[in-house]
């Protein structure tokens, strides 16, 4: 193998497994340190500046970060820091933040941005173009802002006063905001004298069984998912039957039948067609519906609503088994036994959402594809329309909110640079620093040591009190205590071992004291030959090997990082310092840098 | 601030016929000096007992004083052990041997310890054959009392401070040999790749068995100038051959040209395969082993490798034909046995 090329910025990026994993890109343990310090407010900024939300993603977050986290793969009991809930602490016990925000400037730079919709991407965007004297115009057909973290994220997970105070921070950078505005024609818009547009209209439409038998003269007793919630935040809705039955095994399932158990829902029930490994929604969410007794139903497939004397009561269902070909691909095989009735009152269909741009003309230059989605650049975020970018759940379907962040902050890299008239493909680099650890013959600025704790339980309300008020947080967030030994679980990735091998005199000392045995003096070879050759097999590919030049003895120096520790052992064991522990911080670059 | 080790280890860690991983063979983090020699002479005594499903609890660690002789402290964390006194070791280890015959013995020295305080006792340890693994961590200097020249130092030798040193070394190889030691070998700390077998064979070999480990002494005597430094050994190093050991029952898979190779069985059914590099060397021959020693000092070079072993040596006990249970276990009624027995030893003299 060639010596590894350090230099670029994505080696040890890749390294930093939960920051790579995330969309944003977010400095965890650079923020996970912080907390350990009790300094809650700088750990607050380090999120903040990269994912807008920290509050309110500290609650809600989809956690791409958590299955990636490194801790998780060190053994089969092992867990992954509780990334996410740690970021919350940050937002919990932060002081003032208020002087840290970027400034706006009085005087404009001339440019106008049109944004649609006010979700976390629009609302991203405008954190990123407002500090650099913006117009910005943002319309939502809403009372007010925050899109689905509003409309569809219940209180009892994400509590409004959260999210009033993040969205706050943002609409007070001097946005126009129009809400209760829908946009009914982009050519209107695109008339006006805006530079640029920004869609970020989300995909507001939630799927329905129009054709099951039953559907129409039921119709009075069947909510559609995404609606129903909508409804229930804004208080258009306030209370539903006793019997409920949630179709579909994603997380907006998960929202209803919980929704469901603090408006009347006393008997709640998930049916699902996939078997529930399959099913989409997150681990921790199905764990929370069952621990507010909703049982879920697995492997039945709808077959008919039951409507007696123009009534809803019941629903048929057809169970099915699930095969899988070679390929993983799965097909649910009727049992062949007599379809299952299940009583109810209501009937909340959650079985997924769709993009809709009725209000996009199709002879503005915007090429939509065979599913009728907008052509978009996956890194630029713009359409075929050079002044209309998308982004969020408006530019490839349904995400999350992290996602919708990230795509804010790279739309807001685009307008910038097409406002500035230079190219948007060219991207600004990362920011990036890689600085020595080492203060002391076995110290280092960061805690080497590695926690032996299990992952800490966030504490929960008793279920009691949590049923009766649809608006009391079930999760309490980690206390101070609780959050230090749970920050200190992670193994501070981004401390990268930096290998320089004039200094190495081959003393083994380093490859001696690893205690995961990630490293190997080796004759060089490929890839595949090296990989089975190492102290231990290097067997898990999505993880880099680290190969040095050659040395005296004419091998080279090879670790495996899949699960270093980062403990700082083989830098402490080397007497010539050939090893060192170097703090690598990359942030992805804002429209500010571009 | 570290000193500590996680308690992690790599999920993949093999498990040997014991059910147990490397980890269980480790100890407390070494706190020598960070490169010391001596720490992968630790690294691979714990690798050999892996490998050859050693019980722990069947090994004692036997040491003098120096920095090599604090090193079972850093390995074998669940074997017996006793830091004695300095250049005492081998009585310490004789005692034991003496005591109880099951145990694995381990002695850890230095060249302090055994080539100047200890030479008697080193010498007596061979006389007396005791059925040992003597590891000399050969650093050519005092490391623990900050780096004087050892009797092992060559005479040239430069140290860290400067000074020549004038006096003619003691090999420790040719002295064992000399006494009529049944397995003598030397080697290099920073060739796991051969001191690992080595190590094997020495264990599973009946009688004393010296390994004399070049181990660089990284603060001290690393300097240019040391004829015991990292640079200076890989220079000059040349190795009698390449080394196998095989347990009992475990199929042979390294494969050599034929001619040069050799095949020895040990009395407990493993085997050791040689493939000599050096044709003019027979390892089983002391006569011929003392010559190529004495060919490649001449020449500058360090001789490596297993030197000589005699699959037929008799150690202590079969020597003084001690009983099979180990002596610390008999008791009142085997050790007197009354006055019946002492009768019929009188009957039979009369
Ligand atoms: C029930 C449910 C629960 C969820 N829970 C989570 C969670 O816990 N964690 C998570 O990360 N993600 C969650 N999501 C997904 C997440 O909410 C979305 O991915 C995210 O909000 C998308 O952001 P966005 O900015 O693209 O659009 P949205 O948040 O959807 O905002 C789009 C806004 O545009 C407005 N709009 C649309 N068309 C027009 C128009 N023509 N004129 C004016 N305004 C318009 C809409 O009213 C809306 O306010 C959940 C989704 C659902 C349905
Ligand atoms: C009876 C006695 N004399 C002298 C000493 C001082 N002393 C301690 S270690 C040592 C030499 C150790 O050298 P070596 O055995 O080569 O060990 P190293 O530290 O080099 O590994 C000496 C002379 C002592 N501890 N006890
Ligand atoms: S251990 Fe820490 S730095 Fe490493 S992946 Fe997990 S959270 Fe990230
Ligand atoms: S930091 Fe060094 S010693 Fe620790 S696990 Fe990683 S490679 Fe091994
Ligand atoms: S400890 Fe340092 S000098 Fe020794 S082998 Fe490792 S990197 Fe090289
Ligand atoms: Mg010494």
């Amino acid at each position: 193998m060639k010596p590894t090329e350090t230099k670029d910025p994505e080696f040890y990026h890749r390294v930093v497994d939960c920051q790579y994993a995330c969309p944003a890109h977010t400095p965890v343990p650079e923020y996970i340190r912080l907390i350990a310090a009790r300094q809650y407010t700088e750990a607050y900024m380090v999120n903040w500046e990269s994912n807008v939300f920290p509050g309110i993603l500290g609650r809600t977050c989809d956690r791409p970060c958590e299955p990636a986290c490194r801790r998780g793969r060190l053994s089969e009991q092992e867990e992954a820091v509780a990334i996410c809930r740690l970021k919350r602490v940050a937002a919990d016990h932060k002081g003032d933040i208020r002087q840290f925000m970027p400034k706006v400037p009085r005087e404009k730079n001339g440019k106008k941005v049109a944004l649609i919709g006010a979700g976390p991407a629009s609302l991203t965007v405008v954190r990123d173009l407002a500090p650099l004297g913006y117009e910005l115009d943002m319309f939502d057909e809403q009372a007010a802002g925050g899109g689905f973290m509003r409309s569809q994220i219940p209180a009892f997970r994400l509590p409004e006063e959260v999210l009033e105070e993040e969205l706050g921070y943002i609409l007070d950078m001097g946005v126009s905001s129009h809400f209760n505005h829908r946009v009914t024609s982009l050519r209107y818009i695109l008339e006006c004298d805006y530079d640029a547009v920004f869609v970020g209209s989300g995909a507001p439409r939630g799927r329905d069984l129009p054709d099951l038998p039953g559907r129409q003269p039921g119709a009075g007793n069947i909510h559609i998912g995404i609606d129903w919630l909508a409804s229930v935040a804004f208080g258009h809705i306030r209370s539903i039957g006793p019997g409920v039955l949630v179709l579909g095994g994603g997380n907006t399932a998960m929202d209803c039948c919980r929704t469901s158990r603090r408006i009347g829902g006393d008997n709640v029930k998930v049916v699902v067609r996939s078997p529930f490994k399959d099913m989409k929604a997150s681990a921790w969410e199905k764990d929370d519906a069952m621990a507010e007794d909703i049982p879920i139903i697995d492997n039945h497939v709808p077959l008919s609503f039951v409507v007696e004397n123009g009534k809803l009561v019941g629903m048929t269902f057809d169970r099915v088994e699930a095969f899988y070909d070679a390929a993983g691909k799965r097909t649910l095989v009727s049992t062949g036994e007599a379809p299952v009735l299940f009583e109810c009152t209501d009937v909340i269909i959650a079985i997924g959402q769709e993009n809709a741009f009725p209000w996009i003309e199709r002879d503005l230059d915007i090429s939509f594809d065979q599913w009728d989605m907008p052509k978009i650049d996956p890194v630029t975020f713009q359409s075929t329309n050079p002044r209309v970018f998308f982004g969020g759940d408006a530019a490839f379907g349904p995400e999350n909110i992290i996602t919708a962040v990230a795509h804010g902050h790279q739309a807001a890299v685009s307008i910038n640079l097409l406002c500035s008239g230079k190219p948007v493909a060219e991207r600004p680099p990362p920011r990036v620093t890689l600085v020595s650890q080492k203060m002391g013959m076995h110290e280092w600025i960061y805690d080497s040591p590695v926690s032996d704790d299990k992952r800490f339980a966030v504490p929960h309300a008793s279920k009691e009190k949590a049923l009766q008020d649809r608006l009391l947080e079930v999760e309490l967030g980690f206390d101070a205590t609780q959050a230090f030994y749970e920050a200190q679980r992670c193994l501070n990735c981004d401390a990268q071992t930096v290998f320089t091998e004039t200094r190495c005199i081959e003393c083994d000392a380093c490859v001696d004291v690893c205690p995961t045995d990630c490293l190997t003096f080796a004759v060089n070879d490929e890839e595949n030959a090296l990989r089975p050759r190492l102290t231990m097999a290097a067997n898990n590919r999505e993880q880099p090997l680290y190969v040095s030049a050659e040395l005296p003895t004419r091998r080279v120096m090879v670790k495996d990082e899949n699960i270093c520790l980062h403990c700082g052992l083989c830098a402490e064991r080397c007497p010539t310092a050939a090893w060192d522990m170097q703090k690598f911080l990359y942030n992805v670059s804002l429209a500010e840098l571009s | 601030m570290t000193y500590l080790r996680p308690a992690f280890a790599h999920p993949d860690l093999p498990r040997n016929e014991l059910g147990y991983t490397r980890k269980d063979y480790e100890s407390a983090l070494s706190t020598l000096c960070a490169g010391c020699g001596h720490d992968s002479i630790s690294a691979a005594v714990v690798q050999a007992c892996h490998e050859t499903s050693i019980e722990p609890h069947k090994v004692a660690k036997v040491s003098g004083i120096g920095c090599s002789s604090k090193t079972p402290t850093y390995f074998l964390g669940n074997s017996h052990g006793f830091n004695s006194v300095h250049g005492r070791m081998p009585s310490v280890a004789t005692g034991a041997a003496a005591a109880n015959r099951e145990l694995t013995y381990i002695g850890v020295s230095g060249d302090g310890d055994s080539a100047s305080i200890g030479i008697g006792q080193f010498a007596h340890a061979v006389r007396r054959n005791v059925n040992m693994l003597y590891l000399v961590e050969n650093n050519g200097c005092y490391g623990l009392t900050k780096g004087q020249d050892s009797a092992t130092a060559e005479v040239g030798s430069r140290s860290k401070a400067g000074s020549v040193n004038q006096l003619a070394p003691i090999d420790l190889v040719s002295m064992a040999l000399e006494l009529g030691a049944g397995f003598v070998a030397r080697s290099f700390s920073g060739d796991k790749a051969q001191l690992v077998p080595l190590i094997k064979a020495a264990i599973a070999h009946r009688g004393f068995a010296l390994i004399d480990v070049i181990s660089p002494c990284v603060t001290f005597n690393n300097n240019p100038g040391s004829t015991k430094s990292y640079d200076y050994v890989r220079e000059h190093m040349n190795t009698t051959g390449h080394f196998d050991f095989v347990p009992m029952h475990q199929e042979i898979t390294a494969q050599y040209p034929p001619g040069s190779s050799k095949e020895v069985t040990l009395h407990d059914g493993s085997s050791v395969h040689l493939h000599k590099l050096d044709d003019t060397i027979d390892p089983l021959d002391r006569r011929s082993a003392l010559h190529a020693l004495q060919e490649y000092k001449a020449s500058g070079k360090i001789l490596t490798g297993l030197i000589f072993m005699d699959e037929d040596s008799q150690d202590m006990h079969q020597v003084m034909n001690t009983c099979n249970k180990p002596l610390n276990q008999l008791t009142q009624s085997d050790l007197c046995p009354g006055n019946r027995v002492l009768q019929d030893i009188n009957d039979s003299l009369r």
